[in-house]
């Protein structure tokens, strides 16, 4: 995204030297970058495609500092992007060009671990997997372990309610986050939530918990830690083909059975995977299911036992069973690594994040099939099975633009086909800037407004993160018109604004 | 839910017309619930029926008005459940009130609440539009998770319509031990247990007994009776015992009119698991491994209050004659704003159970 001709503007370097003025009085000089050379590292998050220049970038330190930062944006009405490790997937923290990005890189402390209340009480900087870390020698883990969890911040996780492999079983960030100390956009500190397990009045923690920033900035988390399984094991098993994949998926689930994790992926990904990692998955399958059992040494034989046979019984063309922790890592090892195997065999990928309800699982892949040809494109798949969330990996040259822009009708093809089997445009990576025009396709336009009124109790100046997650109604509306124009929406028949 | 539905329509119109409060109501079961309801009723009951159930997919998207007991009849007979076991105080309670009052019965510390069961609901706003949030999939973060806020909102933000939830299996196996113990020790051995791995799903002390509930795999459940020791309760005895707590036909809960008049509460207070013993005047019950402690006597609102405050939780008057005190503990000021800020973006005209949890709520 060229930003010269706005950054050549004087109207912009006026106001940059004003807002660094005025935030120079509440912040060390240091803590405050405002040079294109300093600020150019903040211009993405994970999804590269999408690329802004901050007016500035502020690193405070104390919360103090950050009350002062929302305090001093607040007076001169300028928009605020908090930032964590960066590591979104959707372009959530996506600079504004007018605004602060508020990096919270330096909030990295663990302020208290309770073995006995089963709590962690960190920072928003600390990273998902530092908790976990800090939790192990008192036999407590945090469970949430979105495939970034060695990089992503818990108050990343926050914005974007993180997934995992193992929702199905332990639930998603909000069924593992306590309470959240933040500030509002006034600047004035807040609590959402409580060590107890309840709050009166309206509970918001649902609605902090995924909102990616726009209704209030994160500063703490309390975390529920909970105890680590004695043992976990995994089974790994051959299909066929995708939909006797598919079956066994929702047979599992039918048989009484949670599994820890229960993830696919298709023989594309598959070949990507084992040349990287040399796992030892089986190259004929069209699809591999992992299946993780945790628990005790009892419990997990009997459920294995169970699993195997539900396997079984809908046609795995091979099946192999972890037979010690070095073996279930490696079997997991592919699966962790589909994002960076596909790096190798494309030049580039764009990761889609629908979900759908398991049963249509064949019909998606079917679907995608069909899409391949239609945008002439490579896709491959990574699916978390258990929770109905698909990660499709389009495979592109973002160097060729006609590649690029074939992704991005592919990409919204895969989404709008998600929503018209009964799903949603993103099950775990948020809605950033990336899949603004999707959401239009989701939501109707008394739903977008009434979330931009919830926004608006929160933030009514709208100044936190403006422009992601709710698309205006102008933007569904020239959305609408470009699809149909293009005959690539599938359903064009449905108002859209 | 269809958008032409003519029980839905009949709400619509009824919500577009309405010029004074409305007193949502279900099977009424929960009136003695919040601050006192008033303003002409909404009969939610005529919107009825489960839209679909597919329990492979381990979610079920139920109408409002349809009865808690149908629902959990028609689960049972998949093998699912709501495993967070939401009270039932008289037969006619609704899967609306449920949502809508946000309780949870014994099981909560071990399986979550009401909320994190919510995956989506379609609500009627203030303006009389249909609206859906989150959706009948487990991951779903497309905008803001409205449909969760709803759970406790006791209504105040709009009419629940239609709520699509979570299921699980019924556990395998479950069985009950008891053990003879007093207050504080019972509170150190649930917290030292809460950090095993052990499937503990229910905890309840009172009057010198700790009843506990493990469920979960065979084998783990009998390794763990062996590994905790106590006395086995018979089955059937621990599932009428445990459903006494759950729907509060225990005799501790109960307060005749006498003790009203006399003033006696009941209090819920929720805290920290690992909060001591609380010295309030009165007697208590501890359930949720020691989050939620009920007390019933005569102490009074800035006594419970304070001591709930110092354990970092809060206290809510459950039961209690009128003129009572404040029901809920009062909101500090940022978030009583933007509460009422989301009250405005919902229900404008305020008309949906004003009052019921806050006054200007």
């Amino acid at each position: 995204m060229n930003t010269s001709t706005l950054e050549d503007l004087p109207q912009v370097q006026t106001r940059r030297t004003e807002v660094v003025n005025a935030l120079a009085v509440a912040l060390p000089r240091y803590a405050i970058l405002s040079r294109t050379e300093d600020t150019t590292p903040y211009e993405c998050d994970g999804l590269t495609a999408y690329r802004a220049q901050p007016l500035v970038v502020v690193l405070p330190e104390t919360e103090t500092q950050v009350a002062a930062v929302l305090q001093i944006c607040h007076r001169l009405g300028v928009p605020i992007v908090a930032r964590g490790a960066g590591t979104g997937l959707s372009g959530g923290a996506m600079p504004h060009r007018l605004g602060v990005t508020l990096s919270l890189a330096k909030f990295n402390r663990i302020l208290k671990v309770d073995p006995l209340a089963c709590t962690a009480t960190v920072q928003c900087g600390v990273r998902n997997l530092a908790i976990s870390e800090a939790a192990a020698p008192h036999g407590l883990y945090y469970a949430p372990d979105p495939s970034s969890q060695i990089a992503c911040t818990i108050g990343g996780n926050v914005a974007e309610n993180s997934g995992g492999v193992h929702c199905l079983k332990y639930g998603l960030t909000l069924h593992n986050v306590l309470r959240v100390r933040g500030f509002t956009v006034e600047g004035e500190a807040v609590e959402f939530g409580s060590e107890a397990l309840d709050v009166p009045g309206l509970d918001l923690l649902p609605l902090i918990i995924g909102s990616e920033g726009m209704l209030a900035v994160t500063t703490e988390v309390t975390v529920k830690l909970i105890p680590k399984p004695q043992i976990a094991r995994c089974i790994m098993a051959s299909f066929d083909n995708v939909e006797a994949a598919g079956n066994a998926v929702a047979s599992i689930i039918a048989a009484g059975i949670i599994p820890a994790g229960l993830e696919l992926m298709d023989k594309r990904m598959t070949a990507a995977v084992e040349d990287f990692v040399h796992a030892g998955y089986d190259l004929n399958a069209a699809a591999i299911l992992l299946c993780e059992s945790d628990g005790t040494h009892e419990e997990v034989a009997e459920e294995i036992a169970h699993m195997r046979s539900v396997l079984e019984a809908n046609g795995a063309s091979g099946i192999a069973i972890s037979r010690d922790e070095a073996q279930r890592l490696k079997f997991w090892s592919g699966r962790k690594n589909a994002f960076p195997a596909s790096g190798r065999i494309s030049p580039d990928y764009m990761c889609m994040d629908s979900t759908i309800p398991r049963k249509k699982l064949a019909e998606i892949l079917r679907a995608i099939e069909g899409m391949e040809t239609q945008y002439g494109l490579a896709c491959a798949n990574v699916f978390h099975a258990g929770d109905g969330n698909l990660h499709p990996l389009i495979l592109f040259d973002a160097n060729d633009p006609d590649q690029m822009q074939r992704c991005e009708l592919f990409g919204a093809d895969i989404l709008e086909t998600s929503v018209r089997l009964g799903g949603t445009v993103t099950g775990e990576h948020g809605v950033g800037v990336e899949k603004l025009n999707s959401m239009c396709v989701q939501f109707s336009a008394s739903e977008r407004k009434q979330m931009f009124a919830v926004k608006r109790a929160f933030d009514p100046v709208e100044l936190l993160n403006p422009g992601k997650v709710i698309p205006s109604l102008q933007r569904c509306a020239e959305y609408g018109k470009l699809t149909v124009l293009r005959g690539m929406l599938p359903f064009p028949h449905l108002p859209r604004f | 839910m269809h958008s032409q539905d003519p029980v839905l329509l009949r709400l619509i119109d009824q919500v577009r017309s309405a010029h004074k409060p409305l007193n949502i109501q279900g099977g009424n079961t929960k009136h003695f619930y919040g601050e006192i309801p008033h303003g002409d009723a909404l009969d939610m009951l005529p919107l009825s029926g489960i839209s679909s159930y597919e329990p492979s997919e381990l979610v079920v998207t139920v109408r409002a008005g349809t009865g808690l007991a149908e629902l959990e009849a028609a689960l049972a007979k998949k093998g699912q459940c709501l495993p967070f076991e939401p009270p039932r105080f008289g037969p006619g309670g609704t899967v609306g009130g449920m949502v809508a009052a946000g309780l949870s019965g014994p099981s909560r510390a071990s399986v979550g609440c009401v909320r994190d069961y919510v995956l989506g609901t379609t609500v009627l706003n203030g303006h009389g539009e249909v609206l859906t949030f989150g959706g009948q999939v487990i991951k779903n973060v497309a905008g803001y998770d409205v449909s969760r806020v709803m759970a406790g909102s006791l209504g105040v933000l709009g009419v629940i319509c239609e709520v699509s939830l979570k299921v699980l299996p019924i556990a395998t196996a479950t069985t009950t031990q008891v053990f003879a113990m007093d207050e504080a020790a019972a509170l150190t051995q649930l917290n030292a247990w809460a950090s095993k791995p052990l499937p503990i799903n229910a905890s309840a002390w009172y009057n010198g007994q700790l009843h506990l509930r493990l469920a979960g795999a065979h084998a783990a459940v009998k390794a763990a009776c062996t590994y905790l020791g106590g006395a086995l309760v018979e089955p059937e005895i621990a599932a009428q015992w445990w459903d006494s707590v759950r729907d509060h036909q225990h005799a501790f809960f109960y307060l005749d009119n006498n003790q009203l008049i006399q003033g006696e509460h009941l209090w819920r207070i929720s805290v920290p698991a690992t909060t001591l013993a609380l010295d309030l005047p009165g007697v208590q019950f501890i359930e949720w491994g020691g989050a939620q402690r009920w007390l019933r006597g005569l102490a009074n609102a800035k006594q419970v209050r304070a001591a709930a405050a110092q354990a970092g939780g809060h206290a809510s008057l459950f039961r209690g004659a009128a003129p009572r005190v404040e029901v809920f503990t009062p909101l500090s000021a940022p978030l009583l704003r933007i509460q009422k800020g989301l009250k405005t973006a919902f229900d404008s005209k305020k008309i949906f159970n004003p009052g019921r949890l806050y006054p200007g709520l």
